[in-house]
């Protein structure tokens, strides 16, 4: 086991990041998928995650939702550790109910939407609500009718996914997240498994959630012109590493290193 | 005699193996589902200690004779001090049986359900038990309900072996018959057609039946 001594219990103070990674490692056998990445997520920041397949991006937010293990450093969300707990004073691995505890903060949307196919829509945002949260099913119905109309689906809520469009499976999951109240949202390339007529419909809830409410947010994407528009900072990922990063305008408009610009033109290209 | 001359005879002791038949078939089965579900979650089991009981169940029940599996209950358990009556020991003998090829299905089915609905799941954070209930399990039953009714269908053919401890099924009540008539071909000829009838029009049917109710339910239908 690596030596985490030198990492604090907590992170406090007025300006302590939402998320934290502190020299955050991962690795699948020899290939090395995140290289001791240090990233601070404020609160209230959305943070947009570009950058080639297999440069680490998706993965960086799977083990914030801890679906993945960590093999070093250590993650904080709102101060405390999540990958870790205080035992002693002293940092240990996090126990299965630490995991639980700490998850509660995160909610995460996914690439091909993951709705439970055997309830309807207002089922599947009722679901965490009732069965995690314990709230009354008459309370957990108003809240999931409440963000299903953010989300313009409340038209469709007796709907099983089967019967819904990609976009609109996108936008039922987006809400499923946000009922459980969570302080950070991940969006793992929301919009990559969809049609791109309908590819609008769910930025445009984003965009919402963006400027109403002040949830952090992590996105990783591939649309460009969507994490220029809606980002207050862009990191550009490459070979488990922040190659890159800062305000859209100027990692987009004038990029400093040849691989952001190599990667940005060939995404150019490709459009 | 014609075959319906025999029929006209002997249908009462006919009816009455029938209805023991299908009554070991019944209870074969309920038990069967649940001890397939119970060796199934236990065999996908991280805990060592789980999973090897799941695993020696169900290499023996699998890898070893169902006529021998009932003597033994019936025969050998005595021994140890454990008497089933007959006809429990009947019904118990084939679902332990059923539930070593279950368990299998079970857990393939498990296995089925798309990487993405555990991880839903626990993205909202819901405890493994609730998300094995509500979220995995009532999708594995829909991916494993057509092998299911393959496997009904084994139980009840399964339950003729009960006659040979003496429980007085549809096969006992042949075996009788034709002990004292020696029409061989006419009574073993109805016990076939009946055995063919519950099968084709009992099993099969509610298999069918169970299948569309849960497509329903995934609003798929």
């Amino acid at each position: 086991m690596e030596d985490i001594s030198g990492y604090p219990l907590e992170i406090s103070g007025a300006d302590a990041p939402m998320v934290s990674f502190r020299k955050v490692r991962k690795v699948y056998g020899p290939l090395v998928v995140l290289d001791d990445l240090d990233l601070d997520v404020a609160a209230g920041e959305m943070v947009s995650i570009i950058g080639p397949s297999g440069s680490g991006k998706t993965t960086v937010l799977r083990m914030l939702m801890t679906l993945e293990q960590i093999d070093g450093g250590v993650i904080y969300v709102d101060g405390s550790p999540l990958t870790h707990m205080a035992k002693n004073d002293k940092l240990v691995p996090a126990s299965q109910r630490h995991l639980r505890e700490r998850r509660a903060d995160i909610g995460m949307c996914f690439q091909h939407f993951n709705l439970f196919p055997h309830m309807t829509a207002l089922e599947n945002c009722m679901e965490g609500p009732v069965q995690v949260l314990g709230i009354s099913r008459k309370e957990a119905r108003e809240r999931s009718e409440e963000l299903l109309e953010l989300v313009g689906m409340i038209e469709k809520k007796d709907q099983h996914p089967s019967r819904l469009s990609g976009g609109q499976q996108q936008r039922v999951a987006i809400a499923r997240a946000l009922a459980m109240r969570p302080k950070v949202m991940l969006f793992d390339e929301v919009t990559s498994a969809l049609d791109p007529e309908v590819i609008g419909e769910v930025t445009n809830v984003i965009r919402k959630l963006v400027s109403e409410h002040n949830l952090t947010m992590l996105m990783v994407t591939h649309q460009m012109g969507f994490a220029r528009d809606i980002s207050d900072r862009v990191c550009f990922f490459y070979d488990g590493k922040i190659e890159e990063q800062g305000l859209p305008a100027e990692l987009f408009g004038n990029p400093q290193k040849a691989r952001t610009q190599q990667f940005l033109s060939a995404v150019k290209e490709a459009v | 005699m014609t075959f319906f001359e025999f029929v006209g005879q002997f249908w009462p002791r006919l009816l009455s193996g029938t209805g023991i038949t299908v009554a070991q078939f019944v209870l074969a089965a309920a038990l069967g589902v649940v001890i397939s579900l119970a060796a199934g979650l236990m065999k996908l089991s991280e805990n060592r200690i789980v999973n090897g009981v799941a695993v020696t169940y169900i290499e023996i029940f699998r890898g070893t004779s169902l006529l021998v599996q009932l003597y033994w209950i019936f025969f050998v358990l005595p021994l140890f001090g454990i008497t089933l009556e007959k006809f429990t020991a009947g019904f118990v003998a084939i679902a332990l049986n059923t539930g070593a090829y279950g368990a299998e299905l079970v857990r393939g089915g498990i296995l089925a359900v798309p990487k993405g609905q555990w991880e839903a799941a626990l993205a909202i954070n819901m405890s493994p038990a609730k998300r094995m209930w509500r979220i995995i399990l009532p999708q594995a039953l829909i991916n494993m309900l057509p092998p299911w009714g393959n496997l009904m269908i084994e139980v009840l053919k399964g339950t003729a072996l009960v006659s040979l401890i003496s429980v007085t099924d549809l096969m006992f009540q042949a075996k009788q018959i034709n002990g004292t008539t020696f029409l061989s071909a006419q009574v073993f000829g109805a016990a076939l057609i009946i055995y063919y009838i519950l099968a084709r029009f009992l099993v099969t049917p509610f298999m069918r039946w169970l299948e569309r109710f849960m497509a329903r339910k995934l609003g798929r239908a």
